[in-house]
């Protein structure tokens, strides 16, 4: 059964192109574009990974991943961050709260998807 | 001394060799008494002028230059300097001037760069777009077999991409290059609102007038609306101590009252604040002592300032933790009249007065809020007042046994 990639992500077309990418390597990709709602998003479909945005309408990346690490049942899941913010102090709070990978827009997609992989081989 | 007076003739007049007079001359001699007397006449002056020496603002400027650098430098000298060298010393000063201006709107700029949400949220538009774009394009190239329907749906989203990156590029464009009277201020607002004050001398004669706050606001042409909404706020304090200490009577009362803030507070229903901020806003010109005024919050942080020869003060940088305005926190209500020394003024006196206030309207289970302002005259009489040796800031005070030291000194 093919591993499974939750994208919370607020930009549309970004999230074609991910769901495009990583779907054609093989993962199953559910997308969700509300902060307030992502918790319930990842309760209702537990991934086997999480890309997360940092600017999201409603609640704000950062939140959700210290919810996520909070409770059992994500505590140990991967989360690859996506952000524009590429301040040091940001990916320091990132890496504090547990983000596995921290990773910068204008990303590759090779990048992207060697990270994913790198991630769940981890 | 700037009278055409040979130095042999004047140390002749005061019966002193030559080269003693060269010393005092150059500042390395103290004098008073007769012999200050003495000299005095000659060059038809007062003693007090000129045991002043060198004019105190520029002195005062030239040790805030000092203070504000890493490097040591012979501050004890700095009236010396001053004395012989008064176009240099000026341009001492005006280039510290320049370049604490300069590190502010830095600062500023900085400050805007970090936090400000509408330069934030284009650039957050831009990289979005961008990405879009980037993996989209990527998929397009990559080799991989698209079939049409992908084809045309990743073609589409690089058009629309590309719309919005040329929108948001333009918001940012038009947003960067904005003119400088509509773009956010590039020096600090309260800045601009003392720079406005002090070339009104901190006397608004419209508002005395009973002219119109909102059209003085526009009137004064401040740059930006940070600067204006501090004005205009600063207009209704003055306004409000206008209608409860009119001008004429205010300052009949304070002239023979002998400017006691105590019994103006208590003969105009004001508090003492009140009368501190009234006797800074009196006119230059009508035989007013020279008063500045310092108001500043919890924090230390000055939010308003006028300054008054010989007491140097600056709203950046950390000041001398002994300043009246400081204590006063400590006595919320209680105002306190201390007769401060600054180092390096031949022994001038000021009478400061300062006072804690609650700032707003008090509210049950909310954080106090304190105001505190101080009133600084120069040359007071000589009174019972308590007496303290102050200073501008510890890299240039030269007071070895302070307790209040924050760094050593780069002068001892």
């Amino acid at each position: 059964m093919a591993k499974r990639v939750l994208l919370i992500e607020d930009e549309p077309n970004i999230i074609e192109a991910i769901s495009f990418i990583l779907s054609r390597d093989g993962w199953t990709v559910h997308a969700h574009e509300n902060g307030e709602t992502a918790m319930a998003k990842v309760n209702a479909f537990p991934p086997d990974l999480i890309i997360l945005d940092v600017m999201l309408p409603g609640r704000s990346g950062f939140d959700i991943l210290r919810d996520l690490r909070a409770q059992a049942a994500t505590a140990a899941t991967p989360v690859m961050m996506l952000t524009a913010r590429g301040q040091a102090k940001d990916r320091e709070l990132a890496k504090r709260l547990g983000a596995n990978h921290f990773m910068i827009k204008p990303f590759s997609n090779a990048d992207v998807r060697d990270h994913v992989r790198a991630l769940m081989e981890a | 001394m700037d009278r055409k007076i040979r130095q042999a003739d004047l140390a002749a007049a005061v019966e002193i060799s030559p080269s003693y007079l060269n010393l005092i001359e150059h500042n390395r001699r103290r004098i008073a008494g007769k012999l200050l007397a003495s000299i005095a006449v000659a060059l038809e002056t007062t003693p007090e002028q000129l045991a002043r020496g060198a004019d105190s603002g520029l002195l005062d400027q030239m040790r805030a230059a000092a203070a504000g650098m890493s490097q040591t430098v012979e501050i004890a000298r700095a009236e010396e300097l001053a004395g012989r060298y008064p176009g240099w010393s000026g341009l001492i000063a005006a280039q510290a001037h320049r370049l604490s201006a300069l590190e502010e709107r830095v600062q500023v700029m900085a400050d805007r760069m970090t936090y400000d949400p509408e330069l934030a949220g284009s650039l957050l538009e831009v990289i979005s777009a961008v990405t879009a774009i980037r993996s989209a394009a990527s998929i397009l190239v990559g080799g991989e077999t698209l079939d049409a329907d992908w084809q045309g749906r990743f073609h589409r989203n690089i058009y629309d991409d590309s719309i919005r990156l040329a929108a948001s590029s333009e918001a940012l464009i038009r947003y960067l290059d904005a003119p400088e009277a509509d773009s956010p201020a590039h020096f600090a607002p309260m800045d601009e609102v003392e720079a406005y004050l002090s070339a009104q001398g901190f006397h608004l004669s419209a508002l005395e007038a009973g002219g119109d706050a909102a059209a003085l606001v526009t009137e004064a042409g401040l740059r930006s609306a940070a600067a204006q909404s501090l004005l205009e706020a600063y207009f209704k304090t003055y306004l409000a101590d206008v209608a409860a200490m009119p001008l004429t009577a205010f300052a009949a009362a304070a002239k023979a009252g002998g400017y006691d803030p105590v019994a103006l507070a208590a003969q105009f229903g004001v508090d003492v604040a009140a009368v501190l901020r009234r006797f800074a806003s009196l006119p230059a010109g009508a035989n007013h002592p020279p008063m500045g005024l310092a108001v500043a919050d919890a924090s230390g942080a000055l939010l308003l300032l006028k300054t008054v020869d010989g007491f140097a003060m600056q709203r950046t940088g950390a000041g001398c933790p002994l300043w009246p305005i400081y204590a006063a926190f400590a006595r919320q209500g209680q105002p306190l009249r201390v007769e401060a020394t600054m180092p390096g003024t031949n022994g001038q006196r000021f009478l400061c007065y300062a006072v804690a206030t609650q700032a707003g309207a008090a509210r049950f289970d909310a954080p106090q809020v304190l105001r505190a302002t101080m009133l600084v005259m120069s040359d007071p009489p000589e009174g019972a007042s308590q007496k303290v040796e102050v200073g501008v800031a510890c890299r240039i005070c030269p007071r070895v046994d302070c307790a209040a030291r924050r760094e050593p000194s780069a002068i001892m």
